[in-house]
């Protein structure tokens, strides 16, 4: 789901930017906060998140088999180090991962990183913490079965909802901000009805596997999970795959709904607008496509410099004299281009070899 | 090789190339974050049908990459990881715009086609930046030139301590992996029943050390933020070269340099 530079405009890239640098400037304040409150952790911090983040890192590169099927999934990062760590410094530490991830290997641009941390970490620490992780967590479901059994369920469940619903999320935002962007011809909504569906099934396997990592964390060291509730009694066990059969139900329930919510049609304004004429709808508000809206002089004047200054200009054409660049001068061009590259390389490719010789 | 094993190689593969010496790698890190941001958003400001526009831009890395004497195929074996969501989106181009807006003799070219390729190119030469910055630059450079920005120590310090740490916990994961995989010859990756204990027993161990760590560096006199050393010097030529760049590069996205030149001899 890492996005390429190639994918944003730099007025999308710099609008979600703006909105993970808001967020992280949050969330440096609110652990502050709780560092004031508890000074014994408060120092071993950041540590604490540069080993967690590591171990995201390098736990993501395990490939776990899916019984029944040929292929293989990975860890969740975003919700594992929420739980362990709180939603503030989990959130820092994934903007961490994805900067290296990024720089290091190429996975996700400079410039969409703002996005990136937007799709991937502000869902997966704060959705999934505040709206699953947290609310489930002290919930008294299953509180029949006994605290052990209640913990494990609901560890289990809050992983599965919560990598499905975070996951839903950032594909939508994925297609959102590449639309917005104007990158692809694809409508919206097909574009939804391709990405939402793909990432139901990724999230569920996802959510699975964390949720095996954190109920080992549970029965190994409870006190390091957030929001788990321990006490002495250790009854009604339920067995690992029971879980995962009911959970997955529930999960694949919640996740195709929302993929079908997502994927509904977002043309409904345009249409009500405009109506459809191929369709047989041209009644609808009555207004005429190409000459909606008030017209007078000011607004007329607004257009223009509009259209003077904007970055980028009107998507609305196809072979106009915009696309001039590709002219039969403009072949020329590229041809001198590529063989200035082709200078370029051959000069420097002589120079390392000289090096090396002298050397 | 397993997976970890390769980003392990990978990692140090990229400090090795930034621990090189070049007239690039003696430019400020400052420097060479601006000009690569500013390259980064002008080429992707071009328009989708720009083709000739977005080719001009090649020469910026490529002159970057033979200055810094990194062969330039070393970055291509990344694009794996740039190309696929890239190419998703871009593949179904031509399919929804189908109008022809060059002809190549008597071949059409659609506008679809021509938005795909200059999509690619511009996945292409992003990555081409971006990788330029990070192997002519060490890490310990990139956070100082984050805190000359002001970005919160909190997330540098981070930063620095989580990549000096990932090497470690990738080599811990590779042996894991390597052994899990001679007792479970043939299997493709870990079987469901080692699920949780796998990683978490990665964990608990990482948690512990993390202790550890935090003691050793308070004895050395931690005390909440890092010192850094002053690395190499930066060169004078930083800011002279990063604003003739800059201007450069601005000039390339006004000026359909390669229309231009064509039209000499067109």
């Amino acid at each position: 789901m890492h996005m390429a530079d190639a994918l944003l405009t730099p007025a999308v890239a710099g609008v979600m930017y703006a909105a993970s640098a808001v967020v992280a400037g949050a969330s440096i304040v609110e652990l502050h906060k709780e560092e004031k409150q508890d000074l014994t952790s408060a120092a071993k911090k950041l540590p604490t998140m540069a080993v967690m983040s590591a171990l995201v890192f390098a736990g993501q590169m395990i490939n776990y088999t899916i019984p029944g099927t040929g292929s293989s999934g990975h860890l969740c990062g975003g919700l594992l180090l929420t739980s362990v760590l709180g939603p503030w410094a989990g959130f820092l530490s994934m903007i961490v991962i994805l900067t290296i991830q990024s720089l290091f290997f190429a996975d996700g641009g400079l410039m969409a990183l703002g996005a990136n941390v937007w799709n991937m970490a502000f869902y997966g620490c704060f959705v999934g913490y505040f709206l699953i992780y947290r609310p489930l967590m002290r919930s008294r479901c299953f509180a029949r079965r006994g605290e052990r059994a209640a913990n494990r369920l609901k560890i289990t469940l809050a992983s599965v909802l919560g990598c499905v619903l975070t996951l839903q999320l950032g594909a939508f935002s994925v297609v959102l901000e590449t639309t917005l962007s104007g990158i692809t011809d694809l409508p919206f909504g097909a574009f939804c009805a391709i990405m939402q569906p793909i990432h139901l099934a990724i999230g569920l396997i996802e959510g699975l596997i964390t949720a095996a990592v954190l109920l080992f964390l549970y029965e190994a060291r409870p006190e390091l999970l957030r929001d788990v509730r321990t006490g002495g009694e250790t009854t009604g066990k339920v067995s690992f795959k029971g879980t995962i059969a009911v959970i997955a139900i529930a999960a694949v329930l919640v996740g195709g709904g929302l993929s079908l919510l997502a994927s509904g049609n977002p043309d409904g304004l345009e249409w009500s607008l405009f109506g459809n004429s191929d369709a047989g709808y041209t009644q609808n508000m009555g207004l005429d496509e190409d000459s909606y809206g008030v017209q007078s002089s000011a607004a007329d004047k607004a257009g223009a410099v509009q259209e003077k200054t904007a970055f980028l200009p009107d998507y609305s054409f196809a072979g106009s004299d915009s696309a001039a660049g590709t002219s039969v001068s403009g072949i020329a061009g590229a041809a001198i281009v590529a063989a200035a590259a082709a200078l370029i390389c051959g000069v420097g490719g002589i120079c390392r070899h000289k090096k090396r010789h002298q050397s | 090789m397993n997976k970890a094993q390769q980003a392990s190689v990978e990692l140090r593969a990229m400090d090795e190339l930034a621990a090189q010496d070049s007239p690039m790698h003696r430019l400020s890190p400052l420097s060479k974050l601006f000009v690569t941001v500013l390259y980064i958003v002008v080429t992707v400001s071009f328009h989708k049908y720009d083709i000739s526009g977005v080719f001009v831009m090649v020469l910026f890395p490529l002159v970057g990459y033979q200055v810094s004497m990194i062969p330039v195929h070393t970055c291509f074996h990344k694009l794996r990881v740039v190309m696929p969501l890239v190419c998703a989106v871009g593949l179904f181009n031509p399919f929804f715009d189908k109008q022809i807006v060059l002809y190549l003799g008597a071949v059409g070219v659609s506008g679809g086609v021509i938005s795909m390729l200059t999509l690619m190119m511009k996945g292409i030469f992003c990555l081409m930046a971006s990788f330029l910055l990070a192997s002519t630059t060490s890490i310990e450079d990139i956070c100082r030139a984050l805190r000359q920005l002001h970005v919160p120590k909190v997330l540098t310090s981070l930063l620095l301590l989580t990549f000096r740490y990932i090497s470690v916990l990738l080599d811990e994961a590779a042996i894991m992996t390597d052994a899990y995989r001679l007792r479970a010859p043939g299997q493709k990756g870990v079987h469901i029943s080692a699920w949780g204990s796998f990683l978490g027993q990665l964990l608990l161990r990482s948690m512990d050390r993390a202790t550890a760590l935090y003691e050793s560096m308070e004895l050395r006199g931690y005390h909440g933020e890092f010192h850094y050393a002053q690395g190499r010097p930066s060169s004078r030529a930083s800011w002279p070269f990063a604003i003739g760049c800059a201007a450069l590069i601005v000039l390339a996205r006004l000026y359909n340099l390669p229309a231009l030149l064509g039209g000499l001899f067109a």
